[in-house]
């Protein structure tokens, strides 16, 4: 079975990099391998096909909708970006390839460009702002909003996921970043740098 | 920060957009019947008014879909977007778009 893609195993490229002391205001971290596919597909085709590998893509621009595991954001009008278990890869990929058998698409595996790290903490949109000019206000960027974005140089796909509490019990904004493989390292660097900045300001 | 209503994703930073040159520029139906004037007319003149002008927009760092803007040349400001392929707004002054 050498073509299974299963076999290549992925190193992450963050696995080496050191982790900056953690400022108390924000938590950063890396998120392990993940399936990913980019879904092109006419909007009237999806909203026939309704749900495709478990996930509805009947959602708004820029918005995403999540399971248990898996992940569908809506990118643009006809594209969608699905995350799942790096573990279902070949179940993603046949569920929605038999779903859209027949329907004129383009579904393309991008688990090896990009790179996930999830953000979290009360100075979480602050330290997003350091090199985001996204509104990341409660009313422009709730819960559920994910759209494609810059961070400094580097192009990132923005998710803002349901918040969550923090040591002290208080709801903080969550959010997940995902970025190609190649500039990972400089979004960490930019987020940790940023973080570090922040904690000295206010420390 | 000059801020592009997107038609798709709302107001979001000029930096997450590319300018693509004039807007509705149509591709003539029969290039072979030009004669050099007139294909290059079609490839290489554009208007370049002082004041209102339709334009190309991509939304590179956003949806990454075109849609078209009238941008005023003189102050700058987005006057009106709208989907590619739509009908250019009668807009012709800053005054009409408010």
């Amino acid at each position: 079975m050498l073509e299974n893609r299963s076999i290549m195993r992925r190193e992450g490229i963050l696995d080496q990099v050191a982790m900056p002391a953690e400022p108390s205001s924000v938590a950063l971290r890396t998120l392990p391998p993940e399936a990913r596919f980019v879904l092109r597909l006419g909007a009237g085709d999806a909203t026939r096909n309704g749900s495709i590998a478990g996930l509805s893509l009947a959602l708004p621009i820029n918005r995403f909708g999540a399971d248990a595991s898996r992940l569908a954001t809506r990118l643009g009008p006809d594209e969608w970006l699905l995350i799942g278990p790096d573990a279902d890869a070949e179940t993603m990929h046949a569920d929605a390839a038999r779903a859209l058998a027949g329907t004129h698409h383009a579904l393309v595996d991008i688990s090896h460009r990009n790179v996930g790290m999830e953000l979290s903490g009360r100075a979480a949109a602050v330290i997003l702002n350091a090199g985001c000019p996204l509104d990341l206000g409660d009313r422009q960027f709730p819960p559920g909003s994910a759209t494609r974005t810059l961070l400094g140089k580097a192009e990132v796909v923005l998710f803002r996921l349901a918040d969550v509490p923090d040591r002290l019990g208080v709801a903080v904004p969550h959010y997940r970043i995902e970025c190609w493989r190649s500039f990972a390292r400089y979004v960490h660097g930019y987020l940790a740098g940023a973080a570090a900045e922040y904690a000295a300001v206010r420390n | 920060m000059l801020l592009i209503e997107c038609p798709h994703c709302g107001p979001r930073a000029e930096i997450e957009f590319r300018c693509g040159g004039e807007a509705h520029i149509a591709r003539p139906a029969d290039p072979s019947a030009l004669d050099d004037n007139a294909w290059a007319e079609f490839l290489f003149y554009r208007s370049s008014p002082k004041g209102v002008h339709a334009e190309r927009w991509n939304h590179a760092h956003g949806c990454q879909r075109w849609f078209n803007a009238l941008r005023d040349t003189m102050s700058d400001r987005i006057l009106a977007t709208y989907p590619a392929g739509a009908a250019r707004p009668n807009i012709t002054t800053i005054e009409a778009a408010r």
